[in-house]
């Protein structure tokens, strides 16, 4: 048995750990890093990348046979286009591979050592690991706990045969014919709205009365809209119960109580995520739990010193970029800075078509936050740019307090708005007022105009509506 | 019926706002004229308001933690007849400026101005005023006056209200410095829009430190003067340090009835010549001394502990110490055994005298056997004196007062005074230490044993 010790142990390579072990090893502190899979954890490999790289491929493949339909406004025909699923799967591991090796490469760069195998805690300052070579124990002054999190598995639909989770989805040698989507959130709708470009037929079943539930219904209604386009069955207030004997439907009961039979090739199950708290020791070290997640402060400390947990496994928002943040500040802190969790706003984005994308709080939020609050929204349909991508549904909405005009919350729908999420962050971090954003110079033609435009109309006085 | 308008008065000290920090009434509840409707708070003082009206709350204009313009309306009240507030007119411009050093002065409205007189509970300091920053608009409670809103325009105001839990608003680079700084943002006012905190606004804080203060009217001060320890204050800090460090004191504590002493001296003093000085309790405690160390020679002794030598010295030389402008010094009254009452405080006049003026020859001040230490009507109930090294023994006289002491059969009062002396408990005794305190006590309250051989 092999013993190493280091200043800081990082548990996990995702966005959290990867991060964390990066800027303490340009901190000079002495840092190793365990991962049993490939750096860049579930976002690099199974999430945020190959999810958008197929995304991508949906969308384009989508945008020429429609245009092989002989329907294009752009006036462009073209022949029929095919698919070959294998040749898009292999792309999106090419470039997940490239940055698989750009994580190593910088975690080396940083001086990081990398142990990989499957890590167990023995106590609070030591680690086993199940490596290739034998076991390796590893003491460190400061541990970071970065595991993540996991796909739910419902009782009734385990996974495996046709049952699959987002990361087969993703993985898939052709498109299955009919794919039913358990779970309306935001994984179930990006993948199979891309499926359904790809030519899936393609059923969503969600137990909330509506899709995309987190959001309020304004915001949602343009991607509703180009669900019905694309032809997406949506089954609303409805429970999956099992799969059929032959295994080629999904068993659901309807809003109404009715039993109904929606056949499927696959059966993608997406009912959310939850924290990896299994199977690496966590009941040797007995941390304090807040639900499901463990209970971290401020500083991301757990309730044993020396112990600091990122990421999923933390709560929610279940986001690569919280996880990354987190990640950062922890190593700071264990390099001496003073340094504490003050963000105001975590965007988050839905990469559906059109995109959704939130910052802050929501009106709902606001108003409970400060009482009276204005809010200014901008339609795409009057942005020239939006026009010209052919993009005009959607809008950009800035939700405000009445009396100081401090901005709270912006969100955003519409094609590509998954960019203007960069501008809603800066906006809400520095704490501008609808005067701020209002007065800022936004070039023309852009989509971000909208932004702008949002905040006149919140003053009352928009000027392209 | 009618209603009538209650302004923030000024409330002097150049102020152009103050923060809500008390209610006392809410809306609904009947006044009299002068309850205290709420209570203001400026940089320096908490003030409370009081109603120049009988009336009924109907409107209170700010929550606690606001900060309130001066002028602003803050209460409506329904008041029997007419009120202040004329339907559909502005409310009347406000008095001239107020007098500077009244604390305070009313408010907008002539009515109010000389009955809404603000009870300050600090006095007004107007010469601090000069650290605050300058308010950015005019001052007096008239100028204001014409109805202006509380917070009518939020984002205009600095330091605006946070709600309870809500974020100080500051941008990452902001938050980040003063973070490093240990600056707790929720305590740094913004002066940006919305109550954003700048940089500058940091860098004020850190001038002016963390104002704990605002509550009480004092001021943390963080100056230090740097004082370089020279002269007469070297030389006592040498002595001091070398007697401390290598004199292993020990002090003895004893109180001694005067009352005879004291009728004594009175009487004396009654019927002296023309010529002779006023006696005080001096001369007579060192005539005291000569007796006891006739006793004790011992005690009158140098203690060269480097050669391991004890000077036992004949003759009494006894210091006084004396408290000058510049410090302690120790004028000696030399041969104290050769001294009847009359010269001895005589001697000890004219060496006080001469150290005060600092007139006083560097013999005048050296040569000292054994010392008396006084803090004169200062005095105290017991010192802890320091032995005037190379010295082994000194004497300090507490303050003399009339104490009940038990006779019997009941308390009388009698005239009790502290003898408080240290020994060089290397070469003095404890025992022998009690026996010449002991015998002094005895000298004392028995005064016409010191005169008889």
């Amino acid at each position: 048995m092999k013993e190493i010790s280091c200043k800081l142990l990082v548990v996990g390579a995702g966005p959290g750990g990867y991060v964390c072990a990066i800027r303490a090893g340009q901190l000079g502190v002495d840092t190793v890093i365990v991962e049993a899979g490939k750096p860049g954890g579930t976002c690099l490999n199974v999430g945020c990348i190959p999810s958008k790289a197929l995304i991508h491929a949906a969308e384009e493949f989508e945008k020429v046979a429609h245009m092989a339909g002989g329907k294009s406004a752009l006036g462009i025909a073209v022949a029929a286009p095919t698919l070959d699923l294998a040749k898009t799967v292999s792309w999106k591991d090419g470039i997940v591979s490239r940055l698989n090796s750009g994580v190593a490469g910088l975690l080396k760069k940083a001086k990081v050592k990398t142990v990989q195998g499957w890590a167990t805690f023995r106590d609070g300052k030591t680690v086993e690991v199940e490596t290739e070579t034998g076991t390796q124990v590893i003491r460190a002054e400061t541990i970071v706990i970065a595991t993540g999190s996991a796909p739910v598995e419902l009782p009734l639909l385990p996974f495996g045969g046709p049952v699959i989770s987002s990361t087969e989805a993703l993985a898939l040698g052709d498109v299955p014919k009919k794919l039913a989507v358990v779970g309306g959130g935001y994984i179930g709708l990006e993948l199979g709205m891309a499926f359904a470009k790809m030519g899936s037929h393609f059923t969503v079943v969600e137990a909330l009365p509506r899709v995309l539930a987190q959001y309020d219904a304004e915001l949602t209604r343009p991607v509703l809209k180009r669900l019905g386009e694309l032809g997406v069955e949506v089954m609303a207030g409805a429970t999956a119960k099992g799969l059929s004997t032959k295994g080629d439907a999904l068993l659901v009961e309807t809003a109404d109580g009715k039993n109904a039979k929606v056949a499927a090739d696959k059966i993608l199950v997406t009912v959310g995520r939850k924290p990896l708290t299994e199977g690496w020791g966590l009941e040797q070290i007995d941390l304090d739990m807040a639900g499901k997640f463990i209970r971290i402060d401020d500083q991301c400390r757990t309730s044993m010193r020396g112990i600091h947990a990122i990421g999923d496994v933390t709560g929610e928002p279940m986001l690569a970029h919280r996880a990354m943040v987190q990640g950062e500040m922890v190593a700071e802190i264990v390099a001496g800075h003073k340094r504490s969790w003050d963000k105001r706003a975590i965007p988050a984005i839905c990469f559906t078509d059109p995109e959704l994308v939130t910052a802050g709080l929501s009106p709902e939020e606001a108003k409970a936050l400060a009482g009276e609050i204005k809010i200014g929204q901008f339609p795409f349909a009057a942005n020239g740019r939006a026009m010209t991508k052919q993009g005009e549904d959607g809008f950009v909405r800035v939700v405000a307090r009445a009396d100081n005009h401090l901005v709270l919350g912006i969100q955003a729908v519409g094609q590509g708005v998954s960019e203007l999420s960069a501008a809603f962050g800066l906006a809400l971090e520095m704490g501008a007022r609808l005067e701020d954003i209002a007065g800022t110079i936004h070039a023309h033609p852009t989509q971000g105009e909208g932004f702008q435009e949002a905040a006149l109309k919140a003053l009352g006085h928009a000027l392209h509506v | 019926m009618g209603e009538y308008v209650i302004k923030l008065p000024d409330v002097g000290e150049g102020v152009a706002e103050a923060e809500l920090v008390e209610w006392h009434v809410k809306i609904g509840d009947l006044v009299r004229e002068d309850a205290v409707l709420a209570a203001v708070m400026t940089d320096k003082a908490t003030v409370e308001i009081p109603s120049p009206v009988d009336g009924e709350i109907l409107w209170l204009g700010a929550e606690i933690g606001d900060t309130v313009a001066i002028g602003s309306p803050i209460v409506r009240l329904k008041v029997a007849g007419e009120g202040n507030v004329v339907s559909g007119a502005k409310p009347p411009q406000g008095m001239a400026a107020p007098t500077p050093n009244r604390s305070a002065q009313g408010g907008g409205e002539g009515a109010t101005a000389a009955e809404a007189k603000p009870v300050s509970s600090s006095p007004a300091k107007p010469s601090a005023s000069k650290s605050e920053p300058a308010p950015q608009s005019p001052l007096s409670g008239g100028a204001r006056g014409g109805g202006t809103a509380p917070m009518s325009r939020g984002v205009a105001t600095s330091g605006a209200p946070r709600t309870e839990g809500e974020k100080p608003l500051a941008s990452p680079a902001v938050r980040l410095r003063a973070r490093e700084a240990g600056i707790d943002l929720r305590q740094v006012g913004g002066s940006g829009p919305a109550g954003r905190i700048s940089h500058e606004d940091i860098d004020a804080f850190l001038a002016r430190g963390p104002q704990l203060a605002r509550a009480t009217g004092l001021a943390p001060k963080d100056g230090v003067e740097d004082i370089k320890v020279v002269g007469l204050r070297r030389k006592i800090a040498e002595k001091m340090s070398l007697a401390k460090s290598r004199i292993p004191h020990i002090t003895y504590v004893e109180e001694i009835d005067v009352t005879a002493l004291e009728e004594l001296r009175a009487a004396l003093n009654k019927e002296k010549r023309q010529d002779r000085p006023k006696l005080t309790l001096l001369p007579f405690l060192m005539r005291a001394m000569v007796k006891a160390i006739a006793d004790q020679p011992n005690l009158n002794a140098l203690f060269d502990d480097d050669a391991g030598i004890i000077h036992q010295h004949e003759g009494i030389h006894i210091g006084i110490a004396a408290q000058t402008p510049t410090g302690l010094v120790v004028p000696v009254v030399k041969h104290a055994e050769a001294r009847d009452l009359w010269d001895s405080a005589a001697e000890v006049n004219r060496l006080a005298e001469a150290a005060k003026s600092g007139t006083a020859t560097r013999d005048e001040l050296s040569g000292s056997t054994i010392t008396i230490t006084s803090l004169g009507a200062m005095g105290g109930v017991a010192t802890t004196p320091v032995i005037n090294h190379p010295e082994v023994a000194i004497v300090g006289v507490n303050k003399m007062m009339v104490r009940p002491v038990w006779d019997g059969t009941q308390f009388i009062p009698r005239k009790m005074m502290n003898l408080s002396s240290s020994f060089d408990h290397r070469v003095i005794d404890g025992w022998d230490a009690a026996v010449f305190v002991q015998r002094i006590k005895a000298l004392l309250e028995t005064p016409a044993l010191i005169f008889v051989d």
